[in-house]
């Protein structure tokens, strides 16, 4: 059975599309069955960001509805053979996805699938509530600044209750991805260190994501980061965050601008 | 925020951010609900004990009941025995310790 993750902040704009990519891209590279599934209704922007604009024939509300089979609306990456995506609508309105519609989809995903990974929409209605009822864990994005590190704290909270598995009081595993991280920027106590985000939100850290112009280039071409063997910090901070996330422990790099090292921090527990 | 403070934070306001930050949250979780400090609990309790104690996170019940007059908070915690005697490492636990709230 297949492990449901959902990719969730809040905040809009903060990398959870661009995380999605990165992260199931880095996961299917690894040989594991990988589906990213675009819970943006109406926004969609995850076909775009894996290049797959055009392929788009049948969407999850297609499926969810019944007018369409799951596997006549996959569309399997062109690059990475174990990738597919399901995308989401961009025509209808966003009531058209149901609870049941949702879980009925999610749990024949679950059946072929390593890995299902969500990408939510923004905000903490409707849309990113669905995206986040049926999973089994949930990667956190958040920029280290003020508002969106709020809203991951609101999230956090929505992650403890209205999800399924912590309706039937099971836990759900949550990670923290902080991404657009400004190495410079927070020597200069200008920008929230990665400590202070820790220790406000007490959710272990799955990585750090510094902020990068090959994440830009990335979406301009239509290929995640951590496609093509690429080589830039942001590729390999996404490469180890999704290695944590099948549960290899390896300790994580600051971002650094000049001379770099390495800080080690452990994979934190939530304290 | 006065003038003085503005210049005591020039070049670094992320300790001010942070500050502000831990104030707000403490307020909003509160009001977030029994839920939400019920999940926090559980996982702030598994941590604390996984640091002494090998248990399986699922084996954690957390429970809150509430009547008029009293609310119980009802903490289970499953220890699996050969974890916790004689490994060497880890100190046995006595009686009573961890044992059911
Ligand atoms: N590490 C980064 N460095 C530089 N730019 C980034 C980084 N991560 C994301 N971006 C850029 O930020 C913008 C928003 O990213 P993205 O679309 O992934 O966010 P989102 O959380 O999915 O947004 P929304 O809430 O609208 O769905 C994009 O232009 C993206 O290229
Ligand atoms: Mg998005």
């Amino acid at each position: 059975m297949g492990n449901v993750i959902v990719v969730t902040s809040g905040k809009g704009g903060v990398g959870k599309t661009t995380s999605t990519a990165a992260l199931g891209s880095a996961l299917a590279e690894r040989g594991q069955r990988v589906c990213v599934v675009d819970f943006d209704v109406g926004l969609r922007n995850l076909d775009l960001v894996l290049g797959a604009e055009r392929r788009v024939v049948y969407d999850f509300i297609n499926v969810a509805q019944g007018d369409a089979k799951l596997a006549q609306a996959l569309i399997r990456d062109k690059r990475i053979e174990t990738l597919y995506l399901l995308a989401a609508s961009q025509t209808r309105d966003k009531d058209a996805l149901t609870d049941e519609g949702v879980e009925r989809v999610i749990g024949e995903l679950k059946q072929s699938f390593d890995w299902v990974v969500c990408d939510s929409p923004a905000g903490i209605e409707r849309g990113a509530l669905l995206a986040m009822r049926f999973a089994d864990q949930a990667v956190v994005v958040a920029n280290p600044e003020v508002s969106s590190v709020r809203d991951a704290d609101r999230i956090i909270g929505l992650l403890d209750s209205r999800t399924q598995r912590a309706e039937g009081g099971q836990r759900i595993d949550k990670h923290l991805l902080l991404t657009r991280f400004d190495p410079a920027r927070s020597a200069r106590g200008e920008m929230l260190s990665v400590a202070d985000v820790l220790d406000i939100l007490s959710v272990p850290l799955l990585g750090i994501i510094p902020e990068s112009e090959e994440i830009i280039r990335a979406s301009n071409l239509g290929a995640p980061i951590t496609m093509n063997a690429g080589v830039s910090p942001a590729a390999k901070a996404y490469r180890d965050a999704a290695r944590r996330l099948s549960g290899e422990t390896l300790p994580i790099a600051m971002p650094t601008e000049k001379k770099p090292f390495l800080s080690r921090l452990f994979g934190r527990r939530a304290a | 925020m006065n003038l003085l403070n503005l210049f005591k934070s020039r070049g670094g306001t992320a300790p001010v951010a942070r500050e502000r930050l831990q104030i707000l949250l403490a307020h909003e979780r509160v009001r977030l609900g029994p839920q939400d400090l019920l999940a926090r609990l559980r996982d702030d309790l598994i941590a604390t004990i996984l640091r002494h104690v090998e248990i399986d996170p699922e084996k954690v019940m957390v429970k809150l009941d509430s009547d008029a007059a009293i609310s119980t908070l009802e903490i289970d915690i499953e220890i699996p025995r050969e974890k916790i005697v004689g490994d060497g490492k880890r100190r046995p636990l006595g009686d009573g310790e961890l044992s059911a709230a």
